[in-house]
């Protein structure tokens, strides 16, 4: 597979008047073309500010990208300018946002807002623009959108909402699509069209797609590979099936634990206990260490590097390490029994 | 099963909250609605946005004034008149914890005046030493510590800060509490910590739960039955483990099968019933089953006849006209 982004030991800083807190703590991963990858992890690990620092989206003077490098097509965009930035934003690498209440503007209709991209990014006249709106608008699954494309968002529900928000990302069919939290403002019932939508789309136009969410059922149903984040690091990478049935980091076992099964009989819930780390003074080990169960002297000091399990599968644990003690995953952690 | 033997908390009887919408609408959020609820048992309330299960819990606890219907709490209507003293009695049984741990805690004030409020206003202590005793006590129970007494709210992260919640409803001692989407704001692993200890509390101190949620793997974990509801309406009750093996309801059903399982294999080969479009506006609900312009097994009489709320099994209730046979039988 092709190479189609590539994150570099990627550093994001804010600086508040507390301090700076290092968000980001060197990212890498590698985006195919037309693959699915997606990123989980909970609030406050990192994943919404990767993304963003991708789109090159950080908030001005506060947040700030320390180092490492993020190479689009062979084209590095932590060090682009910002007019190149306008050229590919939108039309190369678009964004789903997580609320689509806040995320479309509500005194500009519909079609004005699909068209907008589409005028700037490829030189549309109005009437094209416009048709291609109401194209965009048929494949996202609005009824009616001849009508629908000259009505204001308040005339939208949330689902259809979501679905116009997507209609705009892919208006100049970008190669990579990044989607933050796209279904969490949802009804489950919704969340499930938008799902089916999103696949649909993926095998029709081709688009990568990274999947910001911290549902792992999402995961399981969009994604084809996985990294799981956390403390503003990636403690593992996978293919979606290599983490959820062979996880290899007590973090993700934490997190599979913790997840009640539907399927399942156990009457107590495996919590990770403790909070996540302070990324204002970030532990020097590893982040997970002080909520771990398996902790070891050295998790406290020195951080693991990623070891590979299989060619696609790494993992950033002290237990990989061959003198380490050998740990099996708690039994709660096991998906759909041992497959 | 036992349940039908327990003795009941709560008798929600035809219960209605309706709110006014604009100059002549009026919004049904909760529309007939009957169920009971047993000492010590978790019953569990789901659907989605909009559906009526906060206002529901809101009208339990009086939060709001039913429009029709009544609510029995140990034999007494909870929205009969009652003098001062009476009521105040009556709040100490009936405790609530909000969905939002950052928006329900007074930030001005400390951890320990917000717990203490109730037992001040109830005078559950005698001296200063005795309520900061209850204060610290209540603390350790859920999972912090006496020197977080001190601190102010935005101290805390968002699982601490529903932990003070929790701890602000036990202390008056209530035998019942409503738990409004308590989860919901939390990150998974925070979520798993504060259920495991709702239902420790419970175990301790034989409470009565009533827990809405909207996350169905959470609710059939935590709940010994579940009642789904859609559009104002209570479409299904029965217990938590029949109610995802053998769901009636074809709301039920498209619900249960929308869920994501974290299960990559289970996803790639499960069939998924994906409902049309979205849910109507309770302002102006359709006619019959409010649930038919959805339902993939909608039939004449589902537009004319309001379905009954009816045992389809034992202990297994269901308002739906296709288990209704007389209903069927018209049809064909």
């Amino acid at each position: 597979m092709e190479k189609l982004l590539e994150l570099d030991n990627l550093h994001v800083s804010f600086h508040t008047y507390g301090g700076e807190v290092k968000a980001v703590r060197g990212v890498s991963f590698t985006l195919d073309k037309g693959e699915s990858l997606a990123i989980v992890g909970e609030s406050g690990s990192g994943k919404s500010v990767t993304s963003k620092a991708v789109m090159r989206l950080l908030p001005n003077k506060i947040g700030s990208i320390k180092e490492g490098a993020i190479r689009f097509q062979g084209k590095d965009l932590a060090k682009a300018t910002e007019r190149e930035m306008e050229k590919i934003r939108g039309a190369e690498i678009s964004m789903i946002f997580q609320d689509p209440m806040t995320s479309l503007n509500p005194t500009m209709t519909i079609g004005k807002q699909i068209m907008e991209g589409l005028r700037k990014h490829q030189n549309m006249s109005k009437s094209e623009a416009k048709e291609r709106s109401i194209n965009l608008l048929k494949l996202v699954g609005i009824p009616n959108p001849e009508l629908r494309v000259d009505e204001y968002p308040h005339q939208f529900s949330g689902g259809m909402r979501q679905r116009v928000v997507i209609a705009i990302a892919l208006a100049c069919n970008p190669k990579v699509l990044i989607a933050d939290e796209p279904t969490t403002a949802l009804d489950v019932t919704i969340q499930a069209q938008i799902l089916d939508l999103m696949r649909d789309l993926q095998d029709k136009t081709g688009t990568a797609i990274i999947l910001i969410t911290h549902d792992l059922g999402v995961v399981a149903n969009l994604a084809q590979r996985v990294a799981v984040m956390y403390g503003g690091m990636v403690v593992e990478t996978g293919t979606v099936d290599e983490i959820f049935y062979k996880p290899k980091h007590p973090y993700t076992w934490g997190l599979l634990a913790s997840m009640p099964k539907i399927n399942s009989e156990s009457k107590e819930l495996l919590a990770i206990p403790g909070t996540p780390p302070d990324l204002m003074n970030p532990p020097k080990g590893c982040p997970f260490a002080a909520r771990c169960p398996y902790a070891m002297e050295v998790c406290v000091d020195h951080m693991p590097e990623a070891t590979n399990v299989t060619s696609s599968h790494k993992a950033a644990c002290w237990l990989l390490d061959e003198r380490a003690p050998k740990v099996e995953p708690p039994e709660e952690a096991l998906v759909g029994g041992a497959r | 099963m036992s349940v039908v033997e327990r003795e009941k908390l709560l008798e929600v009887k035809n219960l209605k909250k309706y709110f006014p919408a604009g100059k002549k609408g009026v919004l049904k959020a909760v529309d007939d609605v009957s169920f009971d609820i047993y000492k010590g048992e978790t019953l569990g309330l789901v659907g989605e946005s909009g559906c009526g299960k906060s206002t529901t819990g809101r009208t339990i606890i009086r939060l709001y004034d039913a429009t029709e219907g009544e609510v029995v709490y140990e034999g007494v209507d909870v929205h009969d008149k009652k003098s001062r003293s009476e009521l105040k009695k009556f709040n100490r049984k009936m405790q609530m914890i909000f969905q939002d741990p950052y928006a329900s805690l007074n930030p001005r004030m400390t951890v320990k005046d917000i717990i203490a409020e109730g037992i001040d206003i109830h005078d559950l202590a005698k001296t200063k030493k005795d309520r900061e005793n209850r204060v610290y006590e209540l603390l350790e129970t859920v999972g912090l510590n006496r020197e977080h007494a001190n601190r102010y709210p935005h101290e805390f992260s968002g699982g601490q800060r529903q932990r003070i919640g929790i701890a602000r409803a036990l202390a008056v001692d209530p035998d019942f509490i409503i738990a409004d989407e308590p989860i919901s704001a939390l990150d998974v692993s925070i979520q798993a910590q504060v259920v495991n200890l709702m239902m420790e509390l419970q175990k301790e101190r034989g409470l009565t739960y009533l827990f809405i949620a909207h996350d169905l793997s959470m609710v059939k974990h935590i709940s010994d039955r579940v009642g789904v509801m859609y559009l104002g309406n209570i479409v299904e009750l029965t217990t938590s483990d029949e109610l995802y093996e053998e769901p009636l309801h074809p709301y039920t059903q498209a619900l249960l099968s929308a869920i994501p399982v974290p299960d990559p294999e289970l996803e790639r080969s499960r069939e998924r019933i994906i409902l049309e479009g979205d849910v109507p506006s309770p302002i102006n609900p359709p006619s019959g089953c409010r649930f038919r312009t959805r339902c993939p097994h909608a039939m004449d009489v589902c537009a004319a006849v309001k379905p009954k709320w009816q045992e389809a099994r034992e202990g297994h209730w269901v308002a739906c006209h296709l288990y209704d046979e007389e209903a069927v039988k018209q049809q064909n």
